[in-house]
């Protein structure tokens, strides 16, 4: 069978922008492989009518909603297993994110299907969908295909655009889905909740972010005199929000936010592939770090290989300087 | 209790990887080690062992891989595991995620763990997936990337971050938890721990000892291909600036921010 589910994730009322790629990218690829492009919401009350509906407008052509508890992967599962097994969908696709990898992941142990993770491209080819992920930290691009159905295609963070191709209101269908024993065996205590200061780095032109090279919590001192003179903000890795040196409204990243500023600047970043994916697009990009291994230095447009102790502090001194004068 | 770590040995961080041009594989000669992230899990098991919350009888790792692949068990029992199993047979080479799943959870029914634990991501491939495959076809309810993990009333209080922030979770038992590296700090094996881990028991499983069916695992079992491997995009290539004299590279600094009009 032919057509594309694709999993949009929602909270509060509002699709996930990363899902919105997803849908725009399963229309796209739905168009060129036939089928329809159909999309799976799971959650409460909030899910109206109005707003599964507006799917359509980035060219879903169905949209299957259930009732269960969101924010977990397991109830998903269990509704996209039903929905492919009823309707014959010959490939499920998820835009970046923590849920997408486990709902994938969950399905192929359920539905025996091959899947991909990190996907950057998909590919129509000869009615069938390729997937193309980069492997290895990034040092090569991989082709695959799938045996069987359905194809499971987790996206990279940000793979996929945006893209308002469609016309009108998706139509929208209720399942009644038996949620497996297991899947109601977790149950969410607190969702979404915010730590720490609120920090907007998405909106700065310049950003400071530090990672673990830093050294220490305090550390962040010297990343933040700089962005002062600098006129921006201070961002941070996920290793250091984790380690609680910096509130999580700072992170970029696979969990975190996603920023291009005009200037970023790294200090003590490594350059791991889940904060790439947060800030590869910024237009500037200067990694200062220790290590000369660094993958940082792979995609930075300047690269300085020393102890960011000794340059932190003289470089904020010589931008005041400039820009005082 | 009895905990269930599942470990993976990996090439060495220091060892360049690379893909052998003619199976397409990962070319697993090298340095190995084990997996990094999965030292977490082994840490996360014994905290709850010696946390007093919840009785542990045992702490088991479990391995898929290769002979050689002993010497990651053999790292996990010297961090604290009481034994080990081994998955090894030939019928296993270039099994796929979804293989690679089924064929732990089959040798993880064999122990009837009442917890499982992994590293969230290896090194060395497949990430953040291995855990939600097992949990599923184990029945068993299960949570990725978690940071904070607790034991109470004979259930785990979890913590982690997703889309929209932080999550707390409530785990029933039996359940699959993989682990990021903010979870603990590992502690280092004492050198009697690594003088002793080659005594304690190690089990060694063929896919039949556990009821894996031939089909679904290694190059049969498998669900991809790869059709090809292709370098990555190229970006041109950086300045790099050694630092030697610190005031001269902040002034190159300076000039190069200069030029592209961000002190502005």
């Amino acid at each position: 069978m032919s057509g594309i589910l694709t999993y949009a994730l929602h909270y509060e009322g509002e699709f996930n922008k990363n899902s919105l790629g997803a849908v725009s990218e399963g229309a796209k690829l739905a168009k060129e492989i036939g089928g329809d492009a159909a999309v799976v919401v799971v959650g409460g009350d909030d899910l109206t009518d109005e707003l599964c509906g507006s799917l359509g407008k980035y060219g879903a052509t169905k949209v299957f909603r259930a009732k269960a508890p969101e924010g977990l992967a397991q109830p998903v599962v269990d509704v996209m297993a039903k929905v492919i097994q009823d309707n014959g969908y010959g490939y499920a696709l998820f835009g970046g994110g923590l849920l997408g990898f486990e709902i994938g992941a969950g399905l192929t142990a359920r539905l025996g299907g091959g899947v991909t993770m990190e996907v950057t491209e998909v590919k129509a080819q000869d009615g069938k969908l390729v997937a193309v992920r980069p492997i290895l930290q990034d040092s090569a691009v991989a082709e695959v295909d799938y045996v069987g159905e359905p194809g499971i295609i987790i996206g990279r963070l940000n793979a996929f655009e945006m893209s308002e191709s469609g016309d009108g209101a998706a139509p929208v269908e209720d399942v009644d889905v038996q949620l497996s024993d297991w899947s109601t065996k977790a149950t969410m205590v607190q969702r979404g909740e915010q730590r720490g200061a609120d920090v907007n780095i998405e909106d700065a032109n310049i950003l400071v972010a530090g990672g673990r090279g830093l050294g220490k919590p305090e550390g962040f001192e010297l990343a933040e005199a700089l962005a002062e003179a600098l006129g921006g903000a201070v961002a941070a890795t996920r290793a250091v929000v984790d380690a609680g040196w910096y509130p999580y409204a700072a992170q970029i990243g696979q969990t975190g936010k996603t920023v291009a500023p005009k200037l970023y600047l790294a200090a003590g970043i490594s350059g791991a592939i889940q904060h790439k994916v947060g800030m590869q697009s910024s237009e500037n990009i200067v990694a200062i770090n220790k290590d000369p291994n660094a993958p940082i230095f792979e995609f930075s447009d300047l690269g300085i290989v020393g102890d960011l102790n000794k340059i932190l502090p003289k470089l904020t001194e010589a931008v005041k300087a400039k820009k005082g004068a | 209790m009895k905990i269930c770590v599942l470990v993976k040995e990996v090439p060495d961080a220091a060892v360049e990887k690379r893909i052998d041009p003619n199976s397409k594989r990962l070319d697993r000669s090298g340095e190995k080690n084990l997996n990094p992230f999965d030292t977490h899990a082994i840490e996360a098991a014994m905290q709850i062992k010696e946390g007093g919350k919840a009785d542990v009888e045992e702490v088991v790792a479990v391995t898929m891989g290769p002979e050689s692949a002993v010497r990651a068990l053999h790292k996990a029992v010297s961090l604290g595991a009481d034994r080990s199993v081994q998955l090894t047979d030939d019928a296993l080479a270039d099994s796929d995620v979804c293989a690679t799943g089924y064929a732990l959870a089959q040798t993880l029914k064999a122990e009837q763990p009442d917890l499982v634990l992994l590293g969230q991501q290896s090194d060395d491939g497949e990430c953040y997936t291995i855990g939600a495959v097992v949990a599923d076809h184990l029945h068993m309810p299960s949570l990725t990337q978690v940071i904070k993990m607790d034991v109470e009333d004979g259930k785990l209080r979890c913590e982690r971050q997703a889309e929209y922030g932080y999550d707390t979770v409530e785990v029933e038992l039996p359940a699959v938890i993989s682990v990021g590296d903010a979870i603990n700090e590992p502690r280092y094996p004492s050198l009697k721990a690594i003088m002793g881990a080659k005594k304690k028991p190690l089990d060694a499983k063929a896919i039949g000892d556990v009821g894996i069916e031939a089909g679904r695992v290694g190059g049969e079992g498998k669900r991809t291909t790869v059709l090809a491997i292709n370098p990555p995009p190229q970006k041109e290539a950086g300045q790099i600036i050694e630092d030697e004299d610190t005031d001269d590279t902040v002034e190159k600094i300076v000039a190069w921010l200069e030029e592209r009009k961000l002190l502005a």
